[in-house]
């Protein structure tokens, strides 16, 4: 409360400084404005900027600082920002003149206002990373780290003594992916082929959103449709008269829902690279008498695999760390098996369900939840980073 | 005609015209018939998919928005309610609900009795039984605010029981009411009578979309009111927050910044950072935001911060591909007349690149509308049946209050969810049809 009050100060401050500065610059120019160095309008901001600039350092230095010390009051941080502040703008009013640079200052201070907005992206990607290693490295004292990347039970119990291994939920992450890849893969390849080389414009115009509709559909929106639709349909049309299995939460239900999900983005993608292949390697392919299946077949395709490879590695990264459809249709059991009809757990949902409701943060069973995320960021870093240089080197051939 | 003799084509295969096909062309052209059919059908499945799970949503989810209410005349005991008879707002607020148990009886017992000359099953405990459990806390706090209520007569349409509702939107028959605890067959054919005396009603419902969200015992009234405050909010701090910093970022990477490692790994790190899970954006947000910083646990300023993280990559990647479009032209023209670089860009190429930016942005703002995985480990998945007044109170979100009732026994929670689904699906529409209209209008092409 106290930090939101020094703000709305420190805004009425920065506004009598443009106010002041402006008026200040003006009389230093002596009724002639063309004598100034910079607009009037400059002038103003310089201080402005500067005394917000200069508080608001001020109060996030505090709070960095303040974090290593216990109890320290908020009230001695409001303190040093305000006079920081303060300071900064007696100092910029007072080297207004007729000849102050103050365009260059100003245009100076926005810069390094972009350079710390576009460094945001750098302090997400290290906050990332922090959060997950500190947890994880207190995870691995309390639990060895062979069990948790080696064992073949998971089964958390909250007074102690559980079994967290890794590979059961590794196991189902990887099974739901594949069955998702292997709906989405040929279906959104086929659309793209179809719409980027035999669609008419007038079908593409229609088809073309219509199935990019599905990428804007919110992951809920899919795990609902598992779990009251797909689910129950899988259980009593397949599952059930097939004996395999009782439970409508399958990993089929969350394979086959996500691999719908995942039809757009193979399909765009892909779109994308085929477009990419030049118009005459076509044209050479047609002019042999080749079919037009059989140039895009033999032709097409073969030059824009490395891109379409680009394309499943990154939607399989997005099927590795899907969470909600997941969550509401393959279930909560952490098992090894090979039928899809069976309810298994993959790596986020247990990321969910260890970090949810009441939770211990000095406990394995809570802790763990911190290596498994750190395990799903490799992974799918590791699958996004040799996508894109995949991508990266296919398109170098061809521009 | 001995020419025409001489240039028929003789060769090994025994083809005789261009016209008839011989067997590996029809065999080729069957290929190629089969080829472009499994393109159709591919693209049919992905149409068939969207159509099938909009008509499961919107079937599951449009009886939600209307609600079965019975008619009551309520009699307002003075005796019960004020017995000081002062009318004193305070006093009356000490009368406990449970205390409006008798009231609505007496009420119930005459309107069986009103009834049962034709109808000799309507019984008062049937009736009771048949009434939402909110009516009366409903009942309390409506006496409580209008307190020259009491020692009238008033008609109160309550809210019924959520299997009665489900009876009148076909979701329970007698077959599953038999088999139920909380309903019997005969209540149902108590509602059939209530219906054709007027008494019981369904229609539209706006408490679904204004109240909060309520019980597991009383799915009849709950709502979307905290969600669709919680997820305003969080869409105020991201637009807040992602559209300056994004634009900011972009500004400089593509206008600014050096070609270096710098400006290499800050890239590579933009684009990294749009295919991470979501997931991870909510562990972050567990560990930064909640545990380190000590931010209040399921509110919205948390939840806002990790969905601007996690929609700054979708931001500053469209911003940069409008600040691209616009030609190198416009910025050599100010520079030309004497602008610094900073007045060019300010001046004129950011303007122009406004919609194209707006556009981004509000397709980041409907994908962060959407995000559920991340708010889960925030804790905004918890119970809250109070409306946040501030953005450092308990709330949940549009998306994650789905979830919520999805996880909940009663089935009438699965027509809610879906209804919910509804209106976020609404939400999202208009947010991407607002997107495209400022492309069609705005958006010039050099």
């Amino acid at each position: 409360m106290l930090v939101l009050w020094f703000f709305v100060l420190l805004i009425a401050l920065c506004a009598v400084g443009y106010v002041v500065g402006r008026s200040k610059a003006s009389a230093s120019a002596g009724g002639d404005l063309s004598t100034l160095h910079s607009l009037l309008s400059y002038h103003g901001w310089n201080v402005a900027l500067s005394t917000f600039m200069a508080g608001t350092l001020a109060i996030v230095l505090w709070s960095f600082i303040s974090s290593f010390f216990e109890g320290a009051p908020t009230i001695v941080g409001v303190g040093i920002a305000a006079l920081a502040a303060l300071a900064v703008f007696v100092l910029s009013y007072g080297r207004i003149s007729r000849d102050y640079r103050a365009r260059n200052f100003v245009e100076g201070l926005v810069k390094s206002l972009l350079i710390g907005a576009s460094s945001i992206a750098i302090l997400t990607t290290v906050a990332i990373v922090l959060s997950m290693v500190f947890e994880t490295g207190r995870f691995f004292t309390q639990y060895p780290w062979q069990d948790f990347f080696f064992g073949a039970t998971w089964s958390p119990n909250f007074r102690g003594n559980s079994d967290l291994g890794m590979l059961p939920l590794l196991w189902g992450t990887l099974y739901v992916s594949f069955i998702a890849l292997l709906v989405a893969v040929p279906i959104g390849l086929f659309a793209a082929i179809y719409l980027s080389e035999y669609a008419s414009s007038r079908v593409r115009s229609v088809a073309k959103p219509m199935i990019e509709v599905l990428a804007g559909i919110p992951t809920i929106v899919y795990g609902l449709f598992a779990l009251i639709t797909v689910g129950p349909m899988l259980r009593d049309y397949f599952a059930q008269p097939l004996g395999l299995g009782e439970s409508s939460s399958s990993v089929m239900t969350a394979g086959i829902v996500m691999g719908v999900m995942l039809i757009p983005f193979v399909s765009s993608l892909s779109d994308d690279i085929i477009n990419a292949v030049p118009q005459a390697m076509r044209d050479g392919s047609l002019g042999l008498g080749a079919t037009h299946s059989e140039t895009i077949r033999q032709v097409v395709v073969p030059a824009a695999l490395p891109g379409i490879v680009g394309a499943i590695l990154l939607a399989a990264s997005r099927a590795i760390g899907e969470t909600m459809i997941v969550v509401m249709g393959a279930g909560a059991a952490a098992r090894l098996s090979m039928n899809p009809f069976e309810a298994m757990t993959t790596v986020t949902v247990k990321i969910v369900s260890q970090l949810t409701g009441d939770t211990d943060f000095a406990s394995p069973e809570t802790l763990v939840a911190f290596a498994l995320g750190i395990t799903l960021f490799v992974l799918t870093l590791g699958l996004n980073v040799l996508a894109l240089y995949i991508v990266r080197k296919y398109r170098e051939q061809y521009e | 005609m001995t020419d025409a003799t001489a240039n028929q084509p003789s060769n090994s295969t025994g083809k005789t015209s261009l016209f008839v096909e011989d067997a590996r062309t029809k065999k080729r052209n069957a290929a190629e018939a089969r080829f472009k059919f499994y393109g159709m059908l591919a693209v049919a499945t992905g149409v068939i998919a969207l159509v099938l799970l909009l008509i499961s949503i919107l079937s599951q989810g449009i009886p939600a928005f209307s609600q079965t209410f019975m008619r009551v005349n309520i009699t307002l005991d003075e005796q019960v309610l004020d017995p000081s008879g002062n009318r004193d707002p305070e006093e009356i607020a000490k009368v406990m609900t449970f205390a409006y148990d008798p009231i609505i009886n007496n009420s119930l017992q005459s309107l069986a009795d009103e009834l049962s000359a034709e109808h000799p099953e309507v019984t008062a405990s049937a009736l009771q039984g048949m009434l939402s459990k909110a009516s009366k806390g409903i009942l309390r706090s409506d006496v409580i605010a209008n307190p020259d209520l009491i020692g009238q007569t008033v008609e109160y349409e309550f809210l019924a029981n959520g299997r009665i509702d489900g009876y009148l939107k076909g979701r329970v028959d007698r077959e599953i009411a038999a088999l139920d605890g909380n309903v019997t067959p005969e209540q149902l054919d108590i509602a059939d009578t209530l219906v054709e005396a007027g008494k019981l009603e369904k229609r539209f419902n706006w408490d679904f979309i204004t109240a909060p969200d309520a019980s597991e015992l009383r799915p009849e009234a709950a709502g979307l009111g905290v969600a669709l405050l919680g997820s305003a909010y969080m869409m105020l701090i991201v637009f807040c927050l992602a559209l300056p910093i994004g634009v900011a970022a972009s500004i400089y990477l593509e206008e600014f910044a050096p070609k270096n490692w710098v400006t290499d790994i800050i890239e590579v790190n933009i684009s990294n950072l749009a295919a991470v899970p979501s997931i991870v954006f909510g562990i972050l947000g567990l560990a930064i935001f909640i545990n380190y910083m000590g931010l209040p646990n399921s509110a919205p300023i948390v939840g806002g911060l990790v969905l601007t993280l996690m929609t700054l990559p979708t931001i500053i990647i469209s911003t940069r591909a409008a600040l691209k479009a616009v030609p190198p032209s416009i910025r050599d023209a100010a520079l030309g007349v004497g602008a610094s670089k900073m007045q060019a860009i300010f001046h004129h190429v950011l303007p122009l690149a406004m919609p194209g930016i707006l556009t981004g942005t509000i397709i980041g703002l409907a994908q962060a509308l959407g995000e559920t995985a991340p708010l889960l480990l925030i804790g905004m998945v918890a119970f809250v049946n109070n409306y946040p007044e501030s953005m450092f109170d308990p709330a949940t979100a549009l998306p994650v209050q789905v979830y919520n009732f999805t996880q909940r026994s009663d089935p009438a929670f699965v027509e809610r969810a879906s209804g919910a689904i509804i209106v976020l699906l609404l939400f999202l529409l208009c947010m991407n049809l607002i997107a495209i209209i400022l492309r069609r209008r705005f958006e010039r092409r050099w």
